[in-house]
């Protein structure tokens, strides 16, 4: 194992996680948290879809968020895509894509306040990063001979639309599918913060322990990405676009005032806009730094990267399960049905839940994590081992699993853990507005004592943090001679 | 190409719809959701009665938000804890605290812990608490956070961080006492008038979690109303506000508080509140 660059890299990160555990607070501290589980469990049992009188309204603005979010997003990003070489929009989107939805969403709803532009811009802009990024690989890749064969003089965008475009189209499509899946979870969990969607009945009822409607909310939340291959019809999206930007919702009316205020005032360090000069801003950030960023990346820093070896072991655990060369069709159904659960539910919302059974730890963010990342991954690496032939008398049970099956999928699998490495970060870093003390819980902290200047410096430094560990991923992928960009990005 | 644009058109006319003359309001949401819409909806509808302007209760999911949604003049008027009150008045020229309740005057924190910890009820909070669990309410609440870690460094001459061995935010009152009460937490601070109501309801379980100490009192919830409604809803409807608020007798109306009845209130009287949110260091 020591003589190969996967072998080393691979155990230096499970030695490192399990430093981390030895240092990370993982307890858990309900009493009893089986009845709690318990409760949950009859809850799912006796779904209560009459309860939750604005079940419509949470699903209609969930939707509404994520495809008007997801559609200003893609425009951006194409737009985005068609300069991606020039490095200050390279730097600009990866800047844009650092700072999470939740992050954005919390920023805009000091300017906008409780309306939908909030959540649109939210969902939005992070996701217009993501997507002028993916495009310009996407089209960087595609075939270049139509391109070539166009006469000089011909207008880039022209080139574009009618050469590279069309040959990159199949893919442009699949990928902008896929962020629409993304966008339906960022939506919900928006809730959680405020707007009306999911999250935001989802909370009230296991706040209030009525489990009967968190039951029937998550049913339906299953059921909508479980079915969406049936109602999201390539013909049908045009109509899905046009009309959801009027189920939004009015929200109250915008002041724009407030958003002038935002940026002249809110968020100018304290001691500037007390007229303390830069003498006064340097022990405003020291404070900052050594009470609050600091704290708060070291414990970001740990439980990143023991649920990023929690995910991969998931993961390898988990692919066989439907796996053409472990299990029949029957149980392979079983399988694809609890890792489209895993996978379809947000790390955020999972956490939550397990907080409430556990009790306020960083083991719920792990598991959490571990859960959505390794169904993901877990999904893909499966679905790739079918492809790999199996020789007539290669072994069974657990010898073909390590000796064939393993080794053969073990690159792409370190390739797409890698490429998960900043999003589990990302996602890390959130997790403390739920009460872990990773740079979100500081971020919120700023939030709820209405100190938005201490607040953009935590969000600041939380997005450097996500763009060097990116750099960091995209180094040791090109050390390990993997494909830095996974064909099925997740 | 097409539909993109007419996409960004929709969504620009589905943005800037305007609203007619509406007084909007909000309140920190201390407790339960339902608790809060019950409550809010009945003022809501005797607002709009006493007053003759449609009256809408805008809930928000924490304590921060209410306070920007006054300070973003999204809401004229706000029921405030006193911490929450202080940072929205500081913030918007002109606000002003116009009514309190009769008990917000005196107000007061009770602390609770769960009956496993063996923790006996004292007249100064426990020495005993050292090392437990601690769940404060919300992070903006004056009942269940400032007030609680004042007396707590004062007690013990130490941040809460260090006088027990986890502190957490349960988020409101009502979660707080569920939290102590499944063990979740040791011991948790909160506002005395919602233990008092959940005991006289028979939603606390007594045998699991008790008071250990309840706390000197200081000045809390209040009325807050923006300087500038005049302009906007008529000379002398500031006043009118605070008549209404005033003269709210209803007994179902003010058990849902739960307060006695409303009082005048300025300003002056959250100067505590200030003095202690800045020794605490969670004002400026």
């Amino acid at each position: 194992m020591l003589a190969s660059r996967t072998g080393r890299i691979s155990l230096l990160f499970v030695a490192v996680a399990l430093a981390c555990l030895g240092v990370a607070d993982i307890a858990v501290t309900t009493q009893n948290p089986w009845a709690e589980l318990q409760r949950l469990m009859s809850g799912f049992l006796t779904p209560d879809f009459t309860a939750v009188d604005d079940l419509g309204t949470a699903f209609l603005r969930t939707l509404s968020y994520a495809f008007t979010g997801v559609a200003l997003g893609a425009v951006a990003g194409f737009f985005l895509s068609l300069v991606f070489n020039s490095r200050v929009v390279r730097t600009f989107c990866a800047f844009i894509r650092a700072i999470h939805e939740i992050f954005w969403a919390l920023i805009f709803l000091q300017c906008f306040g409780i309306h939908p532009l909030s959540g649109v811009l939210a969902i939005a802009i992070p996701f217009a990063g993501i997507f002028a990024k993916v495009y310009s690989e996407i089209i960087e890749e595609s075939d270049p001979l139509s391109a070539r064969v166009l006469p000089w003089g011909t207008g880039r965008l022209a080139r574009y639309c009618f050469t590279r475009i069309p040959e990159a189209w199949p893919h442009l499509r699949t990928y902008t599918a896929y962020r629409l899946e993304c966008g339906l979870r960022s939506s919900a969990v928006l809730g959680f913060i405020g707007l009306p969607t999911l999250g935001f009945y989802l909370e009230s009822a296991f706040s209030q322990g009525y489990y009967s409607q968190v039951g029937a909310l998550l049913i339906l939340f299953y059921l909508l990405i479980a079915t969406m291959r049936f109602w999201l019809r390539p013909r049908l999206i045009p109509v899905y676009v046009l009309g959801a930007p009027f189920f939004l919702g009015d929200g109250l009316p915008i002041m724009w005032g407030n958003v002038t205020r935002f940026f002249t005032e809110d968020i100018v360090p304290r001691p500037l806009r007390e007229g303390e000069g830069w003498e006064g801003l340097q022990p405003w950030l020291m404070d900052i730094l050594t009470t609050e960023a600091l704290p708060g990346i070291w414990n970001t820093l740990i439980l990143t990267q023991i649920a990023l070896v929690a995910t991969g072991i998931l993961a390898l655990l988990a692919f066989p399960l439907i796996s053409p060369h472990f299990f029949g069709p029957k149980r392979r159904t079983g399988g694809h049905l609890l890792l489209v659960i895993a996978r379809s539910t947000p790390e955020y919302m999972l956490a939550y839940i397990l907080l409430q059974i556990w009790g306020p730890s960083m083991l719920p963010a792990v598991v959490a994590l571990a859960l959505h990342n390794g169904g993901i991954i877990g999904h893909l690496i499966g679905r790739m081992s079918g492809e790999i032939p199996m020789r007539p008398n290669a072994p069974v049970g657990i010898n073909r699993y390590a000796y064939e099956v393993v080794p053969r999928v073990y690159p792409p699998f370190l390739a797409f853990l890698f490429y998960r490495w900043e999003i589990i970060m990302r996602e890390t870093a959130i997790l403390g507005i739920l009460g872990i003390t990773t740079l979100g819980f500081y971020v919120e902290g700023a939030i709820q004592e209405i100190r938005l200047d201490r607040a953009m410096v935590l969000i600041l430094i939380t997005a450097l943090l996500n763009i060097g560990v990116d750099a960091l991923s995209r180094r040791i992928r090109a050390y390990l001679r993997l494909k830095t960009r996974p064909t099925c990005e997740a | 190409m097409r539909w993109i644009l007419i996409t960004l058109l929709a969504t620009l006319t589905a943005f800037t719809q305007a609203n007619a003359e509406t007084l909007y309001f909000t309140a920190i949401p201390d407790e339960d959701e339902t608790r809060l819409e019950e409550r809010f909806s009945k003022v809501a509808d005797y607002l709009a009665d006493e007053l003759d302007v449609d009256v809408r209760f805008v809930p928000v999911k924490s304590y921060a938000a209410s306070v920007t949604a006054f300070r973003n003049n999204q809401v004229q008027l706000a029921w405030f804890g006193g911490l929450s009150g202080v940072r929205a008045r500081d913030r918007v020229d002109g606000a002003e605290a116009i009514a309190q309740g009769v008990e917000d005057q005196e107000f007061r924190s009770y602390f609770i812990a769960n009956t496993g910890t063996g923790i006996e009820k004292a007249d100064e909070l426990p020495g005993t608490v050292q090392g437990k669990t601690l769940a404060f309410g919300s992070r903006g609440s004056t009942s269940g956070r400032l007030m609680p870690e004042y007396y707590i460094r004062q007690r013990f001459g130490q941040p809460p961080e260090d006088v027990f061995s986890r502190v957490g935010f349960s988020g409101n009152h009502t979660r707080t006492v569920a939290l102590v009460e499944s063990g979740a937490y040791q011991v948790g601070a909160l506002n005395y008038t919602v233990w008092d109501k959940l005991v006289e309801e028979g939603d606390v379980d007594t045998d699991k979690v008790r008071v250990i100490w309840k706390s000197p009192t200081y000045p809390d919830y209040q009325w807050t109303i923006r300087g500038d409604v005049n302009e906007r809803f008529g000379d002398g409807f500031k006043e009118r506000v605070k008549e209404a608020l005033l003269s709210m007798e209803d007994p179902e109306l003010l058990e849902s508080f739960p307060r006695s009845g409303f009082i005048p209130a300025s300003n002056d009287d959250y100067s505590t509140i200030r003095e202690v949110g800045q020794e605490t260091g969670l004002l400026d």
